[in-house]
């Protein structure tokens, strides 16, 4: 009414006294408040995702020289590539193994622990948490010393019990069961918390009343601890894809992609083509690659995890 | 159905804490037996040692003549319904209920008409497919209780399951229970720490204190003839009342000798009993529903006694009123019509024919 009776009385003045007002309202809506709130975060967001994920994308659509606008020409290439294919292969052989072998190791250490009783647990688990701890570089360096042909102290074990000596960086076969092997022993005691955590959410009733209800330890583990954990057990295996689908340390420090660029997997190949043989455009087409795969894996066990959160929580 | 047996049972945890001392109890075949205490008086952990999920430190449970000690929960044919339902989340009421009898793989067709009888019999057939989240706290009841009748076990096992109910509901749930008992007949325990529960389910009630049994009988046994201050204080609500007082003889009558000069007469029919324990200190023991406002009755040996109430409540069907005698808390129910207010002495009837003498060194009921 104010503005109204102001706008009346003079022209200008009445006009811009409106126009302040109007913008005070504006100013005052919750969802203005709510997104001037949330503005930090988008900035992070674009900057840090959004951006460098266009620019990859653009990377790759440039020739060798980055002067002009290649299409989908690298990625046709590398899908004529045999070294590629075998990349894709390890990468893939590489991740799924170890991951599945972090889970159920995971899985077993957590288990363990969590029949121990509590006051003597918290050594344990400090103990088991070493190996995920200590930066993987430095980690991966002794393993590599502990691999080395010369003075590997794991053949002068495996000589005591009669084993004839492995050649665990010389063969592409030993060489890929080796990186999977550190990767188990880093990532594992991730799982083994995780899973600690979800198992003592599991309320004890649940197998007390599976116990009366007839089932045995293996079908209390079937039928209750499984399902029950069905979701952190999903979370934990795909966020663990999508890191051991990125790794580079390991690679990097134990076989530097050899013997014959048999052991590379994604993230070292795409360092390797991308930075020291300069062809950034061909790495970002490498890196780019196992963008869809994960997104598709990640849709459907996010679909999954929001349907059983909707159903039990 | 079987019967049930504890002898001298024993639950010990580390550090010598005795939850259990020595229990000795024999179940009935098809009887309904509720185990009622204060909490952390042994009863949970004496149901749970029948259960299979604590062991034994001592003595010896049999359950249909077959001594269990050894024998794991799911080998004693025993079914247990808990207080907060423990239903698999992951699964639909309707495999809740199949669940222990796939386990023993029970042919489909069986299972799915005892599961549809046991949801007949609970009213719950409209659920069958909706999950445990998707059910209201009586209704999550009712399934956790047809998980136990699927299984028609020799035993059943409730430990607390109205616990967790809204007033009203647990009212419902309560009479549901007893229906589903008469029903299926088979041999219950069943532990709260609700007396009134104990009192309108059982055929006999087992009250427990620091992991003794006080008492096991007939709810209106336990009521009418407690054999101990607990047992009198712990049946009965509101609670008896306790008052100090002396028992002394003149002229071959017996009277007790209250705070503040009150004097009531010991029925005659009591003489004889009492007559020991004369001249001694004994504690006074009425229920408030036999200390009544002053009024023309059929009960035979009302004693007079006048007090000045503290606190006045009116309930409806029955007006409370508490006093305070001597330090003692009492109360007495009395008529909705009776004018009482706070302050002003109201006159009151004992009635000694339901009069209780306690013996305050033994704490036992004279």
């Amino acid at each position: 009414m104010a503005a109204d009776g102001s706008l009346a009385m003079s022209g200008t003045a009445g006009v811009s006294a409106g126009r302040a007002n109007s913008l005070q309202r504006f100013a005052r809506r919750r969802s203005t408040i709510a997104f001037v709130m949330t503005l930090p975060l988008l900035v992070v967001i674009v900057g840090l995702v959004a951006y460098p994920a266009a620019f990859g994308i653009y990377l790759s659509m440039l020739n060798r020289r980055m002067t002009a606008f290649a299409g989908t020409l690298n990625f046709e290439l590398l899908f004529e590539s045999e070294t590629f294919w075998m990349v894709a292969f390890q990468s893939c052989f590489f991740a799924i193994t170890a991951v599945l072998l972090k889970a159920s190791i995971g899985f077993w250490l957590a288990h363990m622990l969590h029949h121990i009783p509590n006051n003597r647990q918290r050594k344990w688990r400090g103990m088991l948490l070493v190996p995920w701890v200590i930066p993987p570089a430095l980690s991966t360096l002794g393993w590599w010393w502990m691999f080395d042909p010369s003075y590997s102290s794991i053949n002068w074990l495996l000589s005591i019990i009669s084993v004839p000596e492995v050649p665990w960086l010389g063969h592409h076969w030993w060489a890929r069961i080796a990186i999977i092997m550190v990767n188990v022993w880093i990532g594992a005691p991730f799982f083994m918390i995780m899973y600690l955590a979800a198992l003592k959410s599991v309320p004890e009733q649940l197998y007390e009343a599976a116990a009366i209800d007839g089932a045995t330890s293996w079908q209390r583990l079937r039928y209750v601890t499984l399902p029950m954990m069905a979701n952190i057990i999903s979370i934990t295996v795909l966020f663990s894809l999508i890191v051991t689908f990125a790794n580079y340390d390991i690679v990097r420090v134990l076989t530097n992609g050899g013997p014959r660029d048999l052991t590379h997997v994604f993230a070292s190949y795409a360092f390797q083509v991308g930075i020291l043989s300069g062809n950034i455009p061909r790495g970002a087409a490498v890196s780019l690659f196992m963008f869809p795969i994960l997104a598709i894996c990640a849709f459907f066990v996010l679909r999954s995890v929001t349907r059983r959160n909707k159903e039990q929580m | 159905m079987a019967q049930v047996s504890l002898r001298r049972i024993v639950k010990a945890y580390e550090g010598d804490v005795q939850a259990v001392k020595g229990i000795d109890l024999e179940i009935a075949d098809h009887e309904f037996v509720v185990l009622v205490g204060p909490s952390g008086c042994g009863k949970s952990t004496t149901l749970r040692m029948i259960a299979g999920l604590e062991e034994i430190t001592d003595g010896e449970i049999a359950i249909g003549g077959t001594i269990v000690n050894d024998i794991p929960p799911r080998d004693r044919d025993i079914a247990m319904v808990f207080q907060n339902y423990a239903l698999y989340p992951h699964m639909s009421v309707y495999e809740n209920m199949a669940f222990g009898l796939t386990l023993r793989k029970f042919p489909k067709a069986e299972i799915d008409k005892r599961v549809k009888e046991a949801a007949r019999i609970l009213d719950i057939t409209p659920l069958l497919e909706r999950k445990p989240k998707a059910l209201s706290g009586g209704q999550r009841q009712r399934v956790a209780m047809g998980r136990a009748i699927v299984r028609d076990p020799k035993v059943f096992l409730f430990d607390e399951p109205l616990s967790n109910l809204d007033a009203k509901l647990r009212v419902q749930m309560r009479t549901e229970i007893k229906k589903v008992h008469q029903t299926v007949n088979t041999t219950t325990v069943y532990v709260t720490h609700d007396q009134v529960e104990a009192m309108t389910l059982a055929d006999r009630v087992v009250v427990m204190n620091h992991g003794v049994i006080e008492q096991v009988g007939p709810p209106q046994e336990l009521y009418h003839n407690p054999a101990t201050r607990f047992v009198a204080g712990f049946i009965g609500s509101p609670a008896m009342n306790f008052i100090p007082a002396r028992l002394e003889e003149a002229s071959g009558a017996l009277r007790l000798q209250l705070p503040q000069g009150i004097v009531l007469d010991v029925p005659e029919a009591r003489t004889a009993r009492y007559r020991q324990h004369a001249g001694k200190p004994v504690l006074f023991g009425i229920r408030p529903e036999h200390l009544t406002d002053d009024k023309p009755t059929d009960k035979t040996n009302p004693a007079p006694l006048s007090l000045t109430p503290e606190v006045i409540e009116p309930m409806g069907m029955e007006t409370l009123a508490h006093f305070k005698l001597d330090g003692a808390e009492i109360s007495a129910r009395l008529d909705p019509a009776t004018p009482a207010s706070v302050g002003a002495p109201l006159r009151l009837i004992a009635h000694m024919d339901q009069m209780h003498l306690i013996d305050p060194t033994t704490d036992r009921v004279l």
